[in-house]
Protein backbone atom coordinates (compact mmCIF):
# COMPACT_ATOMS: atom_id res chain seq x y z
CA UNK A 1 0.00 0.00 0.00
CA UNK A 2 1.33 3.69 -0.69
CA UNK A 3 2.71 5.65 2.29
CA UNK A 4 0.25 8.27 2.16
CA UNK A 5 -2.71 6.42 2.09
CA UNK A 6 -1.76 3.99 4.74
CA UNK A 7 -1.36 7.52 6.43
CA UNK A 8 -4.76 8.90 5.52
CA UNK A 9 -6.42 5.52 6.38
CA UNK A 10 -5.47 6.42 10.31
CA UNK A 11 -7.02 10.41 9.51
CA UNK A 12 -10.18 11.68 11.69
CA UNK A 13 -9.93 8.43 14.16
CA UNK A 14 -9.81 8.67 17.68
CA UNK A 15 -6.61 8.56 19.73
CA UNK A 16 -6.03 5.15 21.38
CA UNK A 17 -3.22 7.02 23.20
CA UNK A 18 -2.44 10.11 23.76
CA UNK A 19 1.01 11.32 25.81
CA UNK A 20 1.33 15.13 26.43
CA UNK A 21 4.67 16.45 28.29
CA UNK A 22 6.18 13.12 29.59
CA UNK A 23 9.58 13.59 31.56
CA UNK A 24 11.92 10.61 32.96
CA UNK A 25 14.82 10.59 34.04
CA UNK A 26 17.31 8.72 35.94
CA UNK A 27 19.30 10.29 38.84
CA UNK A 28 20.89 12.77 36.45
CA UNK A 29 20.25 11.12 33.39
CA UNK A 30 17.47 12.76 31.72
CA UNK A 31 15.81 10.43 29.02
CA UNK A 32 12.56 11.70 28.03
CA UNK A 33 12.13 15.56 28.00
CA UNK A 34 8.66 16.69 26.95
CA UNK A 35 7.69 13.99 24.92
CA UNK A 36 4.29 14.07 23.16
CA UNK A 37 2.85 11.59 21.42
CA UNK A 38 -0.51 10.10 19.62
CA UNK A 39 -1.53 6.68 18.57
CA UNK A 40 -5.09 6.78 16.65
CA UNK A 41 -7.31 3.56 16.08
CA UNK A 42 -6.07 0.99 13.65
CA UNK A 43 -3.22 3.14 13.49
CA UNK A 44 0.42 1.28 13.00
CA UNK A 45 3.19 4.03 14.64
CA UNK A 46 6.62 3.21 14.41
CA UNK A 47 9.04 4.71 17.06
CA UNK A 48 12.58 4.65 15.28
CA UNK A 49 15.55 6.39 17.35
CA UNK A 50 19.17 5.72 18.63
CA UNK A 51 19.71 2.70 20.91
CA UNK A 52 19.70 4.46 24.64
CA UNK A 53 17.23 6.73 23.20
CA UNK A 54 14.72 5.59 25.60
CA UNK A 55 12.14 4.04 23.36
CA UNK A 56 11.36 1.07 25.71
CA UNK A 57 11.71 3.54 28.30
CA UNK A 58 8.55 4.91 26.56
CA UNK A 59 6.53 1.97 26.00
CA UNK A 60 7.36 1.04 29.61
CA UNK A 61 6.00 4.08 31.02
CA UNK A 62 2.76 3.86 28.95
CA UNK A 63 2.10 0.27 29.83
CA UNK A 64 2.69 1.14 33.65
CA UNK A 65 6.28 -0.90 33.97
CA UNK A 66 7.70 2.05 34.87
CA UNK A 67 6.56 5.87 36.40
CA UNK A 68 7.01 8.82 34.57
CA UNK A 69 8.70 11.58 37.01
CA UNK A 70 5.73 14.24 35.19
CA UNK A 71 3.27 14.47 32.09
CA UNK A 72 0.60 12.65 31.04
CA UNK A 73 -0.69 9.45 29.67
CA UNK A 74 -3.85 8.38 28.79
CA UNK A 75 -4.73 4.89 26.59
CA UNK A 76 -8.14 3.82 26.23
CA UNK A 77 -9.14 7.11 27.77
CA UNK A 78 -7.99 6.58 30.96
CA UNK A 79 -5.06 8.45 32.72
CA UNK A 80 -2.95 5.69 34.23
CA UNK A 81 -0.50 7.13 36.39
CA UNK A 82 -3.99 7.75 38.60
CA UNK A 83 -5.32 4.03 37.89
CA UNK A 84 -5.29 1.71 40.99
CA UNK A 85 -3.55 -1.54 40.59
CA UNK A 86 -7.26 -3.68 39.82
CA UNK A 87 -7.95 -1.06 37.44
CA UNK A 88 -4.32 -1.13 35.76
CA UNK A 89 -4.13 -4.99 35.40
CA UNK A 90 -8.17 -4.69 33.57
CA UNK A 91 -6.58 -1.86 31.67
CA UNK A 92 -3.59 -4.29 30.22
CA UNK A 93 -5.85 -7.04 29.39
CA UNK A 94 -6.56 -4.41 26.42
CA UNK A 95 -2.65 -3.79 25.87
CA UNK A 96 -0.87 -6.81 23.80
CA UNK A 97 3.10 -6.48 24.85
CA UNK A 98 5.83 -8.47 22.13
CA UNK A 99 9.27 -8.03 23.85
CA UNK A 100 12.68 -8.26 22.46
CA UNK A 101 13.64 -11.40 23.42
CA UNK A 102 9.71 -12.72 23.22
CA UNK A 103 9.75 -12.77 27.28
CA UNK A 104 8.29 -16.12 26.80
CA UNK A 105 8.25 -18.36 30.88
CA UNK A 106 11.32 -20.87 30.31
CA UNK A 107 9.31 -22.96 32.72
CA UNK A 108 6.30 -23.40 31.09
CA UNK A 109 5.50 -25.32 27.98
CA UNK A 110 4.01 -23.22 25.04
CA UNK A 111 -0.08 -24.28 26.41
CA UNK A 112 1.01 -23.09 29.84
CA UNK A 113 2.15 -19.76 28.52
CA UNK A 114 -0.83 -18.98 26.16
CA UNK A 115 -2.92 -19.79 29.43
CA UNK A 116 -1.25 -17.67 31.49
CA UNK A 117 -2.91 -14.76 30.39
CA UNK A 118 -6.10 -16.48 30.01
CA UNK A 119 -6.06 -17.48 33.14
CA UNK A 120 -5.24 -14.20 35.19
CA UNK A 121 -8.23 -11.65 33.05
CA UNK A 122 -10.35 -14.84 32.24
CA UNK A 123 -10.06 -16.85 35.12
CA UNK A 124 -14.16 -17.78 34.99
CA UNK A 125 -13.76 -19.24 31.11
CA UNK A 126 -14.13 -22.80 30.98
CA UNK A 127 -11.27 -25.51 30.02
CA UNK A 128 -12.88 -25.83 26.23
CA UNK A 129 -13.13 -22.66 25.52
CA UNK A 130 -9.60 -22.12 26.93
CA UNK A 131 -8.33 -25.09 24.65
CA UNK A 132 -9.74 -23.48 22.01
CA UNK A 133 -8.53 -19.76 22.26
CA UNK A 134 -4.84 -21.35 22.68
CA UNK A 135 -5.46 -23.30 19.49
CA UNK A 136 -6.78 -20.54 17.92
CA UNK A 137 -3.74 -18.21 18.88
CA UNK A 138 -1.35 -21.13 17.79
CA UNK A 139 -2.79 -20.86 14.74
CA UNK A 140 -2.85 -17.72 13.86
CA UNK A 141 1.09 -17.67 14.12
CA UNK A 142 0.90 -20.94 12.25
CA UNK A 143 2.45 -23.21 14.91
CA UNK A 144 0.07 -25.45 16.32
CA UNK A 145 2.20 -28.30 16.64
CA UNK A 146 4.31 -26.69 19.58
CA UNK A 147 1.54 -26.75 22.01
CA UNK A 148 3.09 -29.41 24.18
CA UNK A 149 7.24 -28.07 23.83
CA UNK A 150 9.04 -25.97 26.15
CA UNK A 151 10.32 -22.37 24.66
CA UNK A 152 13.77 -24.09 24.73
CA UNK A 153 13.07 -25.98 21.96
CA UNK A 154 11.99 -23.51 19.53
CA UNK A 155 13.98 -21.72 17.07
CA UNK A 156 14.33 -17.63 17.69
CA UNK A 157 11.85 -16.98 15.41
CA UNK A 158 9.48 -19.48 16.79
CA UNK A 159 9.38 -18.16 20.22
CA UNK A 160 9.45 -14.91 18.43
CA UNK A 161 5.59 -16.10 17.00
CA UNK A 162 5.03 -17.94 20.43
CA UNK A 163 5.16 -14.16 22.02
CA UNK A 164 3.11 -13.19 19.67
CA UNK A 165 0.24 -15.67 19.93
CA UNK A 166 0.51 -14.97 23.72
CA UNK A 167 0.27 -11.13 23.15
CA UNK A 168 -2.79 -11.83 20.75
CA UNK A 169 -4.87 -14.06 22.97
CA UNK A 170 -6.70 -11.78 24.63
CA UNK A 171 -7.68 -9.78 21.34
CA UNK A 172 -5.93 -6.72 22.85
CA UNK A 173 -6.89 -3.07 21.47
CA UNK A 174 -3.52 -2.15 20.88
CA UNK A 175 0.07 -3.89 20.75
CA UNK A 176 3.48 -2.65 21.55
CA UNK A 177 6.10 -4.42 19.81
CA UNK A 178 9.51 -3.58 21.55
CA UNK A 179 12.24 -4.46 18.76
CA UNK A 180 9.92 -6.98 16.60
CA UNK A 181 12.32 -7.97 14.17
CA UNK A 182 15.78 -7.83 15.93
CA UNK A 183 17.94 -10.86 15.62
CA UNK A 184 16.22 -13.01 13.74
CA UNK A 185 17.63 -13.56 10.14
CA UNK A 186 15.73 -11.36 7.11
CA UNK A 187 13.29 -14.18 6.07
CA UNK A 188 11.75 -14.85 9.44
CA UNK A 189 12.31 -10.96 9.84
CA UNK A 190 10.12 -10.59 7.03
CA UNK A 191 7.59 -13.33 8.39
CA UNK A 192 7.29 -11.68 11.44
CA UNK A 193 6.59 -8.20 9.85
CA UNK A 194 3.90 -10.19 7.84
CA UNK A 195 2.02 -11.78 10.89
CA UNK A 196 2.25 -8.28 12.56
CA UNK A 197 0.10 -6.62 9.22
CA UNK A 198 -2.15 -9.93 9.26
CA UNK A 199 -2.53 -9.33 13.40
CA UNK A 200 -3.70 -5.75 12.53
CA UNK A 201 -5.83 -6.46 9.54
CA UNK A 202 -8.12 -9.43 11.77
CA UNK A 203 -8.36 -7.61 14.76
CA UNK A 204 -8.44 -3.77 13.76
CA UNK A 205 -5.42 -3.33 16.05
CA UNK A 206 -3.33 -0.17 16.98
CA UNK A 207 0.29 -0.61 17.42
CA UNK A 208 3.01 0.70 18.18
CA UNK A 209 6.52 -0.20 17.04
CA UNK A 210 9.51 0.33 18.03
CA UNK A 211 12.21 -0.63 15.52
CA UNK A 212 15.66 -0.05 14.01
CA UNK A 213 14.74 -1.71 11.47
CA UNK A 214 14.18 0.32 8.12
CA UNK A 215 12.36 -2.90 6.49
CA UNK A 216 10.06 -2.93 8.95
CA UNK A 217 9.32 0.43 8.98
CA UNK A 218 8.54 1.13 5.14
CA UNK A 219 5.96 -2.12 5.41
CA UNK A 220 4.02 -1.53 8.90
CA UNK A 221 4.28 2.50 9.46
CA UNK A 222 1.43 4.57 8.59
CA UNK A 223 3.21 6.94 10.83
CA UNK A 224 7.03 7.38 12.13
CA UNK A 225 8.25 9.20 15.12
CA UNK A 226 11.85 9.81 15.10
CA UNK A 227 12.64 10.20 19.38
CA UNK A 228 15.98 11.89 18.72
CA UNK A 229 17.25 14.57 21.80
CA UNK A 230 15.71 13.14 24.73
CA UNK A 231 11.94 13.90 22.49
CA UNK A 232 10.08 13.38 19.71
CA UNK A 233 12.34 15.38 17.21
CA UNK A 234 10.42 14.33 14.29
CA UNK A 235 7.16 12.40 12.65
CA UNK A 236 5.86 11.72 9.13
CA UNK A 237 5.17 9.10 6.73
CA UNK A 238 8.44 6.98 5.68
CA UNK A 239 8.42 8.73 2.40
CA UNK A 240 8.54 11.98 4.26
CA UNK A 241 11.52 10.97 6.56
CA UNK A 242 13.46 9.15 4.50
CA UNK A 243 13.49 12.03 2.11
CA UNK A 244 14.19 14.11 4.74
CA UNK A 245 16.94 17.32 4.08
CA UNK A 246 17.40 17.17 7.47
CA UNK A 247 20.99 15.18 8.19
CA UNK A 248 19.89 13.62 11.64
CA UNK A 249 16.32 12.19 10.14
CA UNK A 250 17.84 11.05 6.97
CA UNK A 251 20.92 9.18 8.96
CA UNK A 252 18.23 6.47 10.20
CA UNK A 253 17.37 5.38 6.87
CA UNK A 254 20.52 4.82 5.60
CA UNK B 1 34.93 10.53 50.75
CA UNK B 2 33.80 7.26 51.87
CA UNK B 3 35.33 5.32 48.83
CA UNK B 4 38.93 6.33 50.09
CA UNK B 5 37.73 3.67 53.47
CA UNK B 6 37.01 0.85 51.80
CA UNK B 7 35.70 -1.19 55.05
CA UNK B 8 33.64 2.33 55.63
CA UNK B 9 31.93 1.40 51.93
CA UNK B 10 31.43 -2.20 52.60
CA UNK B 11 29.76 -1.04 55.96
CA UNK B 12 27.74 0.70 54.32
CA UNK B 13 26.98 -1.23 51.63
CA UNK B 14 26.32 -4.88 53.87
CA UNK B 15 24.00 -2.24 55.84
CA UNK B 16 22.03 -1.26 52.96
CA UNK B 17 21.92 -4.76 51.85
CA UNK B 18 20.32 -5.52 55.29
CA UNK B 19 18.18 -2.44 55.08
CA UNK B 20 16.71 -4.03 51.37
CA UNK B 21 16.73 -6.83 52.66
CA UNK B 22 14.30 -6.36 55.47
CA UNK B 23 12.38 -4.26 53.15
CA UNK B 24 11.44 -7.09 50.81
CA UNK B 25 10.76 -9.37 53.80
CA UNK B 26 8.23 -6.77 55.02
CA UNK B 27 6.78 -6.79 51.40
CA UNK B 28 6.00 -10.52 51.98
CA UNK B 29 4.48 -10.48 54.63
CA UNK B 30 2.26 -7.62 53.13
CA UNK B 31 1.49 -9.98 50.01
CA UNK B 32 1.26 -13.40 51.63
CA UNK B 33 -2.23 -12.02 53.60
CA UNK B 34 -3.96 -10.28 50.25
CA UNK B 35 -5.80 -11.95 47.61
CA UNK B 36 -5.55 -13.96 45.13
CA UNK B 37 -3.23 -16.53 46.89
CA UNK B 38 -1.46 -18.63 44.17
CA UNK B 39 -1.96 -21.68 45.31
CA UNK B 40 -1.06 -23.85 42.33
CA UNK B 41 2.16 -22.22 41.89
CA UNK B 42 2.56 -22.63 45.57
CA UNK B 43 2.14 -26.51 45.43
CA UNK B 44 4.71 -26.62 42.08
CA UNK B 45 7.28 -24.91 44.28
CA UNK B 46 6.41 -27.77 47.11
CA UNK B 47 6.97 -30.41 44.66
CA UNK B 48 10.34 -28.28 43.06
CA UNK B 49 12.12 -28.20 46.47
CA UNK B 50 10.52 -31.05 48.57
CA UNK B 51 10.77 -34.30 46.09
CA UNK B 52 13.74 -32.70 43.83
CA UNK B 53 15.97 -32.04 47.09
CA UNK B 54 15.10 -35.81 48.77
CA UNK B 55 17.36 -37.63 47.11
CA UNK B 56 20.25 -35.02 47.93
CA UNK B 57 19.11 -34.53 51.39
CA UNK B 58 18.76 -38.32 52.14
CA UNK B 59 22.65 -39.03 50.92
CA UNK B 60 23.71 -36.23 52.74
CA UNK B 61 21.51 -37.59 56.50
CA UNK B 62 23.08 -41.10 55.61
CA UNK B 63 26.69 -39.87 55.29
CA UNK B 64 26.65 -37.47 58.18
CA UNK B 65 25.26 -40.65 60.04
CA UNK B 66 27.63 -43.04 58.84
CA UNK B 67 30.65 -40.40 59.26
CA UNK B 68 30.06 -39.16 62.32
CA UNK B 69 29.15 -42.82 64.15
CA UNK B 70 32.92 -43.75 62.47
CA UNK B 71 34.76 -40.89 63.84
CA UNK B 72 32.95 -40.94 67.41
CA UNK B 73 33.52 -44.83 67.84
CA UNK B 74 36.90 -45.19 69.10
CA UNK B 75 37.05 -42.62 71.56
CA UNK B 76 33.76 -43.71 73.26
CA UNK B 77 35.38 -47.33 73.35
CA UNK B 78 38.47 -45.49 74.59
CA UNK B 79 36.44 -44.65 77.72
CA UNK B 80 33.67 -47.19 77.71
CA UNK B 81 31.35 -45.23 76.93
CA UNK B 82 29.97 -46.97 73.52
CA UNK B 83 26.54 -47.55 74.88
CA UNK B 84 25.80 -43.95 74.45
CA UNK B 85 26.51 -43.66 71.38
CA UNK B 86 22.60 -43.62 69.87
CA UNK B 87 21.86 -41.16 72.61
CA UNK B 88 24.57 -38.97 71.67
CA UNK B 89 24.12 -39.53 68.17
CA UNK B 90 20.60 -38.84 68.06
CA UNK B 91 20.67 -35.91 70.45
CA UNK B 92 23.96 -33.97 68.07
CA UNK B 93 22.00 -34.71 64.76
CA UNK B 94 18.14 -33.83 65.74
CA UNK B 95 19.51 -30.36 67.62
CA UNK B 96 22.17 -29.11 65.85
CA UNK B 97 24.19 -30.84 63.22
CA UNK B 98 21.29 -32.50 60.89
CA UNK B 99 19.30 -29.10 60.90
CA UNK B 100 22.86 -27.13 60.28
CA UNK B 101 24.11 -29.47 57.30
CA UNK B 102 20.82 -30.23 55.78
CA UNK B 103 19.98 -26.45 55.72
CA UNK B 104 23.62 -25.50 54.18
CA UNK B 105 22.96 -28.25 51.75
CA UNK B 106 19.06 -27.01 50.55
CA UNK B 107 20.69 -23.59 50.85
CA UNK B 108 23.28 -24.70 47.65
CA UNK B 109 20.30 -26.72 45.94
CA UNK B 110 17.67 -24.59 46.93
CA UNK B 111 18.70 -20.85 47.47
CA UNK B 112 21.30 -20.64 44.28
CA UNK B 113 18.23 -22.00 42.14
CA UNK B 114 15.71 -19.74 43.07
CA UNK B 115 18.58 -16.46 42.34
CA UNK B 116 19.38 -18.09 39.27
CA UNK B 117 15.39 -18.48 37.83
CA UNK B 118 14.59 -15.20 39.11
CA UNK B 119 17.54 -13.45 38.35
CA UNK B 120 17.33 -15.00 34.42
CA UNK B 121 13.47 -14.39 34.53
CA UNK B 122 14.35 -10.60 35.29
CA UNK B 123 16.94 -10.29 32.80
CA UNK B 124 15.10 -11.75 29.95
CA UNK B 125 12.03 -9.72 30.84
CA UNK B 126 9.56 -12.24 31.79
CA UNK B 127 8.97 -10.75 35.14
CA UNK B 128 7.74 -7.68 33.37
CA UNK B 129 5.80 -10.10 31.06
CA UNK B 130 4.23 -11.39 33.87
CA UNK B 131 3.11 -8.23 35.07
CA UNK B 132 1.90 -6.80 31.91
CA UNK B 133 -0.67 -10.32 31.54
CA UNK B 134 -2.00 -8.61 35.00
CA UNK B 135 0.00 -11.00 37.41
CA UNK B 136 1.42 -9.91 40.38
CA UNK B 137 5.11 -10.88 40.19
CA UNK B 138 6.15 -10.36 43.50
CA UNK B 139 3.21 -12.89 45.02
CA UNK B 140 3.72 -15.09 42.12
CA UNK B 141 7.40 -15.72 41.91
CA UNK B 142 8.43 -14.59 45.46
CA UNK B 143 5.65 -15.33 47.92
CA UNK B 144 5.18 -19.11 46.64
CA UNK B 145 8.85 -19.55 46.97
CA UNK B 146 9.42 -18.16 50.33
CA UNK B 147 6.49 -19.90 51.96
CA UNK B 148 7.52 -23.29 49.95
CA UNK B 149 11.15 -23.16 51.31
CA UNK B 150 9.92 -22.44 55.07
CA UNK B 151 7.65 -25.14 54.91
CA UNK B 152 9.60 -27.97 53.02
CA UNK B 153 12.51 -27.03 55.25
CA UNK B 154 11.66 -28.74 58.17
CA UNK B 155 10.73 -31.58 56.44
CA UNK B 156 13.44 -32.05 54.40
CA UNK B 157 15.22 -31.73 57.95
CA UNK B 158 13.19 -34.34 59.49
CA UNK B 159 13.43 -37.19 56.95
CA UNK B 160 17.38 -36.18 57.26
CA UNK B 161 17.72 -36.58 60.99
CA UNK B 162 16.25 -39.90 60.51
CA UNK B 163 18.66 -41.22 57.42
CA UNK B 164 21.24 -39.87 59.59
CA UNK B 165 20.17 -41.48 62.19
CA UNK B 166 19.72 -45.03 60.29
CA UNK B 167 23.19 -44.46 58.51
CA UNK B 168 24.41 -44.31 62.30
CA UNK B 169 22.48 -47.65 63.43
CA UNK B 170 23.73 -49.80 60.60
CA UNK B 171 27.84 -48.58 62.10
CA UNK B 172 26.83 -49.99 65.12
CA UNK B 173 24.97 -53.04 63.93
CA UNK B 174 28.27 -54.06 61.44
CA UNK B 175 30.79 -53.24 63.97
CA UNK B 176 29.32 -53.41 67.24
CA UNK B 177 26.49 -56.22 67.07
CA UNK B 178 23.52 -53.92 67.60
CA UNK B 179 20.27 -54.24 66.89
CA UNK B 180 18.07 -51.91 64.74
CA UNK B 181 15.79 -52.10 67.22
CA UNK B 182 18.04 -52.24 70.32
CA UNK B 183 19.65 -48.84 69.00
CA UNK B 184 16.16 -47.29 67.93
CA UNK B 185 14.62 -48.26 71.21
CA UNK B 186 18.20 -45.97 72.67
CA UNK B 187 17.49 -43.62 70.49
CA UNK B 188 13.88 -42.63 71.40
CA UNK B 189 14.80 -42.96 75.26
CA UNK B 190 17.07 -40.59 74.94
CA UNK B 191 15.06 -37.99 72.62
CA UNK B 192 12.72 -35.65 74.47
CA UNK B 193 10.49 -32.99 73.54
CA UNK B 194 13.31 -30.15 74.41
CA UNK B 195 15.07 -31.89 71.70
CA UNK B 196 12.52 -31.64 68.56
CA UNK B 197 10.73 -28.79 69.43
CA UNK B 198 13.40 -26.00 69.26
CA UNK B 199 15.11 -27.78 66.14
CA UNK B 200 11.82 -27.73 64.52
CA UNK B 201 10.82 -24.35 64.74
CA UNK B 202 14.65 -23.45 64.17
CA UNK B 203 14.07 -25.63 60.71
CA UNK B 204 11.31 -23.05 60.14
CA UNK B 205 13.42 -20.09 60.38
CA UNK B 206 16.36 -21.80 58.29
CA UNK B 207 13.52 -22.06 55.25
CA UNK B 208 12.60 -18.61 55.43
CA UNK B 209 15.91 -17.48 55.23
CA UNK B 210 16.77 -19.59 52.31
CA UNK B 211 13.56 -18.45 50.57
CA UNK B 212 13.94 -14.89 51.59
CA UNK B 213 17.60 -13.98 50.28
CA UNK B 214 17.45 -16.36 47.29
CA UNK B 215 14.01 -14.39 45.77
CA UNK B 216 15.67 -11.38 47.34
CA UNK B 217 18.90 -12.00 44.96
CA UNK B 218 17.71 -13.06 42.41
CA UNK B 219 14.49 -10.50 42.00
CA UNK B 220 16.95 -7.39 42.17
CA UNK B 221 19.68 -8.61 40.18
CA UNK B 222 21.38 -6.21 37.75
CA UNK B 223 21.04 -6.81 33.93
CA UNK B 224 22.89 -9.02 32.40
CA UNK B 225 23.83 -13.28 32.27
CA UNK B 226 27.14 -11.59 35.02
CA UNK B 227 24.27 -10.79 36.71
CA UNK B 228 22.51 -13.96 37.15
CA UNK B 229 25.58 -16.06 38.07
CA UNK B 230 26.21 -13.15 40.81
CA UNK B 231 22.47 -13.62 42.01
CA UNK B 232 22.82 -17.31 42.41
CA UNK B 233 26.06 -17.16 44.32
CA UNK B 234 25.42 -14.52 46.56
CA UNK B 235 22.24 -16.05 47.25
CA UNK B 236 24.36 -19.16 48.84
CA UNK B 237 27.30 -17.41 50.51
CA UNK B 238 24.48 -14.86 52.33
CA UNK B 239 22.26 -17.75 53.11
CA UNK B 240 25.04 -19.38 54.67
CA UNK B 241 26.11 -16.81 56.58
CA UNK B 242 22.71 -15.97 57.71
CA UNK B 243 21.57 -20.00 58.55
CA UNK B 244 25.06 -19.41 61.24
CA UNK B 245 23.41 -16.52 62.95
CA UNK B 246 20.03 -17.73 63.06
CA UNK B 247 21.67 -21.08 64.68
CA UNK B 248 23.34 -19.09 66.97
CA UNK B 249 20.50 -16.74 68.07
CA UNK B 250 18.42 -20.05 68.34
CA UNK B 251 20.80 -21.83 70.53
CA UNK B 252 20.85 -18.98 72.46
CA UNK B 253 16.87 -18.44 72.43
CA UNK B 254 16.76 -22.26 74.13
CA UNK B 255 19.53 -22.65 76.15
CA UNK B 256 17.50 -19.46 78.30
CA UNK B 257 14.47 -21.45 77.72
CA UNK B 258 15.16 -24.43 78.51
CA UNK B 259 18.51 -24.26 80.82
Amino acid sequence: MDDSVKYKATLGKSPVISIKGLNKSFGENVVLNDFNMEIFEDENLVLMGKSGSGKSVLIKCVIGLMEPDSGTIEVLGRDIITLKQQEMDELRAEIGFLFQGSALYDSMTVRENLEFPLRRHRNKMNGNKTKDLVMEALENVGLAHTLDLMPAELSGGMQRRIALARALILKPKIIFYDEPTTGLDPITAKEIILLMLDVQKKYNTSSLIITHDVDCARVIANRIILLYEKTNYAEGTFTELSTSSDPKVKAFFK
Amino acid sequence: MVGNFPIAANLISFFTEIGALSHFAGRFFKELFSRPFEFREFLRQCYQMGNKSLVLVGITGFILGLVFTLQSRPTLLEFGAVSWMPSMISISIVREIGPVIIALICAGRIGSSIGAELGSMKVTEQIDAMEVSGTNPFKFLVVTRILAATLMLPILILIGDLVAVIGSALVENVKGDVSFLLYFNQVFEALEYSDLLPATIKSFFFGFAIGLVGCFKGYNSSKGTAGVGKAANSAVVFTSLLLFVLDFIAVFVSDVIYG
